[in-house]
């Protein structure tokens, strides 16, 4: 995994995980979110989505596992084709898709443990997830998650007695445990302080790169995404304005985008690299 | 316009402008004599001598009530439980009626908002505009006098109470919990149980131990109509002038509420 190859390459390296096409959303207010989205993901590419609020982001992601119903346009997870399916079907293929959350979404009376293993409920029946009885390999399995992220000793706690950055690594772990191909993450940094935004933004990547993952990171700050991401999607008023490399966010691609601003101090300087996968 | 020019660039304030103060003056006049009228009307047709009489006869009968029958108890052990047990079983009933109800009631969960919300939202109004004592009428036309009728009694009084309190807690959930849910690929049964359930579950709590509290007052006086309970011997002593039967029953009805209330209100403390 490294900075080094060509722009081009960036969006069409290795086999498509995702495929998204002619994507258009409408709400029922007129509100046109996507317009005509185009875009491929190749497996364990971690690709951030930037643009203004209302640029349609969060939609976009939405539109990928349905939470929001596209009103046309096609997208493919692998060969599935999601937005065809029958909701037994879709369910199935939810399973492939972590979900990670800006103010987390844990449920909040539940413990650590039972929010983790909630990944699970795509795989597991009504009555055993009723019961919490699990089987065993996925019990093991969120404890191996658990010790990465570093949360292990937390288990029993419940969520709403952690601290964000602690309920962000568990929302993390819940999507994990899903064995997905795709990770749909939607501002996860946005209500955390800087130092643990960077250290969420690093785990994800790391744990992507282990599991050769892909992913689709919402995110609002553009140097944070720039520290950690390979690909950069720029999005304005539901249509893709940019698609390339970190390093070619320039301040005519940010006024594209965003609109007209002195960008100079947004952008990271080559100088100040920190490591993409340290 | 509250905001008006003094000149000299200087600017003026006031609360409302001189329509809104002529609008709210003619309205406190208009309520000022519509209050008088009736007072005239009302004292007009009273008639005073058993107005001025009521604080003899109280003390008369405060008199006769005191002091209480105390050996009169033996005979309230059983009514008092039976008031209880009709309390807690027709709230036990009703809660299982009223969650129902309430999921096909709130928004966010209703299967159908044109066909079904209103529905629920009929039995939810029905039920709670009745009075318990008439609901027990009713029934005891139906399945004749007694504990069973006070419990159904009961039960259907509190279904509109608990089904609306519960689905209001259920319409304002945090959504995103369900979004995280659903999105794992769970199916609508588990998305209910972990996205909606755990949320809910302390408001859950409390409108169970607090309709528990408000039924047992309820069933009190179920017994007037002979729906089982206390309120039997209430209406005998009462029909037969035994005061001091009545004080006594009057006092132990006034210690199971008050328990009942502190026991609702340590509950619902431990839940929050």
């Amino acid at each position: 995994m490294g900075l080094s190859f060509p722009g081009q390459d960036a969006r069409t390296r290795g086999e498509a995980v995702l495929k998204i096409e002619k994507l258009v959303k409408t709400y029922k207010t007129g509100d046109k979110a996507l317009r005509a989205v185009d875009m491929e993901v190749p497996q364990g590419q971690v690709v951030s989505l930037i643009g203004p609020s209302g640029a349609g982001k969060s939609t976009l992601i939405r539109c990928i596992n349905r939470l929001v119903e596209p009103t046309s346009g096609k997208v493919w997870l692998d060969d599935v084709e999601i937005s065809g399916l029958s909701a037994g079907a879709l369910r199935r293929e939810r399973r492939r898709m972590g979900m990670i959350f800006q103010e987390y979404a844990l449920i909040e009376r539940l413990t650590v443990m039972e929010n983790v293993l909630s990944g699970r409920l795509g795989y597991v029946g009504f009555w055993r997830s009723f019961l919490r009885r699990y089987p065993q390999s996925d019990v093991n399995e969120a404890f191996r998650l658990l010790d990465r992220v570093d949360l292990l000793e937390m288990a029993d706690k419940r969520a709403d007695e952690l601290s964000g950055g602690q309920r962000q690594r568990v929302g993390i772990c819940r999507a994990l445990i899903q064995d997905p191909a795709l990770l749909l993450v939607d501002e996860p940094t946005a209500s955390l302080d800087p130092k643990t935004s960077r250290q969420i933004m690093r785990l994800i990547t790391e744990l992507c790169a282990e599991r050769q993952l892909a992913a689709i990171v919402n995110i609002h700050d553009v140097a944070l995404a720039q520290m950690f991401v390979q690909r950069v999607i720029g999005l304005r008023f539901g249509v893709i304005e940019f698609d390339g490399l970190p390093t070619a966010l320039t301040p005519e691609v940010l006024t594209a985008i965003y609109g007209e601003e002195d960008w100079q101090a947004t952008i990271r300087k080559d100088g100040e690299s920190e490591e993409l996968s340290a | 316009m509250p905001v008006f020019p003094l000149g000299n660039d200087r600017l003026g304030w006031t609360r409302r402008t001189p329509a809104e103060r002529l609008v709210r003056w003619v309205g406190w006049l208009i309520g000022v004599a519509v209050f008088v009228w009736c007072w005239n009307r009302i004292s007009g047709v009273t008639t005073w001598f058993f107005v001025w009489d009521a604080p003899r006869i109280a003390q008369d009968i405060l008199a006769r009530a005191t002091p209480p029958r105390w050996s009169y108890m033996d005979h309230l052990w059983v009514p008092i439980w039976d008031t209880l047990n009709i309390a807690t079983l027709g709230t036990l009933i009703a809660l299982c009626l009223a969650v129902p109800v309430a999921f096909l009631a709130a928004r966010n969960t209703t299967p159908s908002r044109v066909f079904v919300r209103p529905v629920a939202l009929l039995v939810i109004v029905s039920t709670r505009s009745i009075n318990s004592l008439i609901w027990a009428l009713l029934l005891i036309a139906i399945i004749g006098p007694g504990v069973f009728a006070g419990i159904i009694a009961i039960a259907i009084r509190s279904i509109g109470f608990c089904a609306k309190l519960l689905y209001e807690a259920i319409e304002e959930i945090d959504q995103s919990q369900v979004e995280a849910i659903t999105a794992t690929g769970a199916g609508p049964l588990q998305v209910t149980t972990y996205g909606i359930v755990p949320q809910i579950l302390p408001a859950f709590a409390g409108i169970a131990v607090f309709r528990w509290d408000i039924n047992i007052r309820e069933s009190t006086v179920l017994g007037l109509v002979g729906a089982g309970g206390i309120g039997l011997q209430l209406s005998s002593s009462l029909n037969t002038l035994a005061w001091p039967q009545v004080s006594l029953i009057l006092i132990v009805i006034l210690l199971a509420v008050v328990i009942s209330e502190w026991v609702s209100a340590k509950i619902r403390g431990a839940i929050v």
